[in-house]
């Protein structure tokens, strides 16, 4: 056993070199081209399948498939990027057990779903293997476009604003572009830098330029960007987390599980990613699920997620829930967070207070439980911050107000992804959104 | 419990499993292997005159996929046996003398001449074989020698070459038939007039299984060219049951044993086979697929079929369909059946629907109350059968007969108790005025 797995604290280096490589690896190894083929002769060919109803962004999922099928990989990805040019990230981070799987019909006959993400992977890991680009320019426009974040929503509006002709500038406020895909998702989702990769293969088509370290507020204003652009396009995603709202969270120890995990997604070796021995996620969501089973895989000891509610109000799929408990984590119900207690400034335990449903609502009981941690992370939510875009944009709900083409209140402006109002905080989604919106752009424009 | 032992022609065997004259029946090394394993018989692989043939160096086989790759066809270029006569003689001899309870059929094809069917005769007779299979089938490769389908397409010669045959020796003659015609009952007949004991059926069906897009060379390819070979497996049984009921019921060879050959799988396979007519079957890419033991399956499945069924033994089913098998102008135009989908086992993948809106007659719904539903529109449905076929639940949508007084919503007629067949039907031109 390494030394530094027992060490009390918050210690980097708790496991050896091999472990960091074999717990960080591949969540769902790429199929192989006979596994591919196999899984392939399992879609029914349906008609109107469900699977396509269920995909935020419309894949024909039964004729990527049957391309599969007949030998046809790359023209299987060219039917994906068609709808959706971040299949490959898709592919690896949707939530397919409660999309396009959970709907397929062998799911219903047999409970076991054509493995359509894993199939989608093949196809467009594939093209991006050959290097293979199916897209080219339209004549130029002339148009200029200002797309406000790299994420999944801004990266799927800059491609297909090119597509279309037009001169797009992508603003993005952190040194990379990818938004989660770069910085959120959970390592063993997305390994060898493919969310880079993924960048430059959106963006090869050309007539996109990256804008790096320019955050909207600070470096530029909206509208400066109305003033240079034709249009502009914002898709910066959620930059606030909801606070602890318990007593002492400011003791060291206390962080963001999203900050965290941007860190270890950023850090050049795990080793090297400092975790608790004993580590507790405050939250019922996919990144609580990230965080705890990230630190678990990092040489925690124990790694305990509280939510406050039932099984059942988890945001985090049941699949992820399995995941988190396969990896060692536990996951307590009915909790909530009261007191971070601390020593010398540094956390060492939680105090949890019991919750029940009372006359509809949720309430604490009164009993407490203290549980002893080193780290402990914030992972109930995240908000819009509006402040960058200094009222000029109606709101709803505390999040950007947008019609059905993503088109905002103020003109020429668009929107999409999590910083929109009724998403569903998926890269899918997000990706459905930027795509959509950029065609609206494009009517516009045109 | 009952009794699968089988007769055929006066060769007796403990079940009516005989492996066909193929690859499988080469030499003693296999056919032991296959007797061990349970199989009832064996037709050995084909013998001929000495210098032996050769074969090509090359790939011998091509296939045709279902899903999961799942073996449906398999085409062989595959002469007959290219080992010396006597090596065979020789073995045959032992395997009979070790092995008395199974049958031992040697397959034959030597050039048309009597004295050289008459020669090989008397050497097969001298090893204590069971009996003689004459291949009249192979499509490729021997049939350009002038053997084969060559002499299988033409009933002349069917009969001529029997009739030697059957002038030579006292052993039970079975005619082998190739599908490769235009109507199996010619050569049937012939076979029959050439004093044939039995015929067995189908040999290969003439075929190119598929190109290489590469080099544009048919499958298999030997140096970049291919030659049509002899087509087998699931993909032909439904060929080869229309050619053995065609025998069946045919009044000029009603009675001639068969041995029932042609994508032969599972026991329930064999039972088709035997209920249109067929005195036995013979296996041959089930075994290549599987191996030989395959035939636990198909020994146990039809005992407890036979047993479910009350058949004591093969003869209480065998036939049993034949006087089923009837022209379409006798079919009862008065039979009118609906699709029903049960609902309960449907898995909503829409593929009755669109294969009857797109292909038939719009008779599914895919959506009901704005939900996703496939119900029939009995309205519309002609009953037609293609959801049956196309629906990857089996027993979900069932074909449900109208009984007689009923209304077909689509007519508007009521069901008549009556048979009415196209002979009597008024849009006939050339019906029999009612009396």
């Amino acid at each position: 056993m390494p030394q530094g797995r027992l060490e009390a604290g918050v210690a980097a280096g708790r496991l050896a070199p091999e472990e960091y490589a074999s717990n960080f690896a591949d969540l769902h190894p790429p199929l192989d081209g006979h596994e591919a083929r196999v899984a392939a002769d399992r879609c029914y060919f349906c008609y109107d399948a469900p699977c396509v109803t269920a995909c935020p962004t419309g894949i024909d999922i039964p004729l990527f498939i049957r391309q599969i099928a007949t030998g046809n990989t790359l023209g299987s990805a060219r039917t994906i990027f068609d709808q959706n040019i971040l299949g490959g990230m898709c592919a690896r981070v949707c939530p397919t057990e409660t999309l396009c799987e959970q709907a397929c019909v062998r799911e219903t006959a047999e409970g076991k779903p054509v493995e359509i993400g894993r199939l989608q992977r093949f196809a467009t890991d594939a093209a991006m293997a050959a290097g293979k680009q199916f897209y080219a320019r339209a004549e130029r426009s002339g148009k200029l476009v200002a797309v406000v974040g790299a994420g999944p929503a801004g990266l799927a509006c800059a491609h297909r604003l090119a597509m279309h002709g037009h001169e797009v500038t992508v603003f993005d406020a952190r040194p990379k572009a990818g938004g989660l895909n770069e910085y959120g998702i959970a390592a063993y989702k997305t390994v060898d830098g493919f969310a880079q990769a993924e960048v430059d293969y959106v963006t090869a088509i050309g007539g996109i330029n990256i804008e790096y370290g320019k955050a909207l507020g600070t470096d530029i204003d909206l509208a400066g960007l109305c003033a240079s652009y034709d249009a502009v396009f914002l898709g910066m995603g959620l930059g606030g987390v909801n606070a602890l709202g318990a007593e002492g969270d400011d003791a060291a120890g206390v962080a963001d599980a999203v900050d965290w995990i941007a860190g270890l997604r950023q850090a050049a070796d795990l080793a090297s990613v400092p975790v608790g021995r004993r580590v507790v996620v405050i939250g019922g969501g996919m990144t609580a699920i990230d965080a705890a089973v990230q630190a678990k895989l990092l040489g925690a000891e124990e790694v305990t997620i509280c939510y406050r509610r039932g099984q059942e109000n988890m945001n985090a799929s049941g699949f992820e829930q399995d995941l988190a408990a396969s990896k060692g984590v536990t996951i307590r119900h009915w909790l909530q967070p009261k007191r971070v207690l601390a020593e010398g400034g540094r956390v060492t335990g939680i105090e949890l207070e019991y919750t029940a449903m009372r006359d509809g609502r949720l309430a604490g009981t009164g009993e407490t439980l203290t549980l002893a941690a080193d780290q402990v992370f914030r992972a109930i939510g995240q908000s819009f911050v509006a402040d960058p875009l200094a009222g000029a944009v109606a709101l709803e709900k505390g999040r950007i107000k947008v019609d059905a083409e993503g088109r905002t209140s103020m003109p020429k402006v668009w929107a999409g992804g999590d910083c929109v109002a009724g998403g569903d905080d998926l890269t899918v989604s997000a990706v459905a959104a930027g795509r959509d919106a950029a065609e609206s752009i494009h009517r516009a424009l045109s | 419990m009952a009794d699968i032992r089988s007769d055929f022609v006066g060769i007796k065997s403990p079940n009516p499993f005989w492996l066909a004259s193929a690859p499988p029946t080469d030499k003693e090394y296999n056919v032991v292997r296959a007797f061990k394993a349970g199989w009832g018989g064996v037709v050995w692989k084909t013998l001929g005159l000495d210098p032996h043939i050769v074969n090509v160096n090359g790939p011998r086989y091509g296939a045709v996929w279902g899903a999961d790759r799942r073996l449906l066809g398999l085409n062989n270029i595959e002469l007959i046996t290219d080992r010396p006569l006597q090596v065979n003689l020789d073995e045959i001899k032992r395997v009979k003398r070790d092995w008395p309870d199974r049958a031992v059929v040697v397959s034959l094809m030597v050039p048309c001449e009597e004295a050289c069917w008459a020669d090989i005769m008397k050497q097969v007779e001298d090893t204590g074989a069971d009996g003689v299979e004459l291949n009249f089938g192979c499509p490729h490769g021997m049939s350009e020698r002038g053997m084969g389908s060559a002499v299988g397409q033409v009933p002349e010669y069917i009969e001529m070459v029997t009739r030697w045959v059957k002038a030579s020796s006292r052993m039970p003659v079975i005619v082998k038939l190739t599908p490769n015609i235009t109507d199996i009952r010619y050569p049937a007949r012939a076979a029959k007039q050439g004093g044939a004991d039995a015929v067995s059926l189908i040999n290969t069906v003439s075929s190119i299984t598929s190109v290489d897009l590469d080099s544009f060379s048919p499958e298999p390819s030997i140096d970049g060219k291919g030659s049509h070979g002899g087509y087998c497996g699931p993909a032909v049984k439904p060929i080869a049951l229309n050619m053995v009921a065609d025998i069946a019921r045919d009044p000029e060879t009603r009675g001639l044993p068969i041995s029932g050959i042609g994508g032969v799988t599972t026991w329930r396979d064999a039972a088709e086979f035997m209920a249109l007519g067929a005195g036995n079957v013979q296996v041959c890419t089930a075994a290549m697929t599987y191996g030989f033991k395959i035939v636990e399956e198909m020994i146990a499945g039809l005992e407890n079929w036979m047993d479910e069924k009350g058949h004591a033994d093969l003869a209480s089913f065998t036939g049993r369909a034949v006087p089923n098998v009837t022209d379409w102008q006798f079919l009862n135009l008065n039979y009118v059946s609906k699709a029903r989908i049960d609902q309960d086992s449907c898995i909503k993948c829409g593929r009755c629907h669109i294969a009857c809106e797109d292909t038939s007659h719009q008779a599914i719904t895919s959506t009901v109350d704005g939900v996703r539903r496939f119900e029939v529109i009995e309205e519309e449905c002609v009953g037609c059968n293609l959801c049956v076929n196309v629906c990857p639940v089996d027993g979900c949508i069932t074909m449900v007969p109208l009984a007689a007084g009923e209304v077909d919503k689509r007519t508007g007629r009521t069901v008549s108790a009556e048979y009415a067949n196209w002979t009597t039907h008024p849009n006939n031109p050339s019906a029999a005025a009612a009396e």
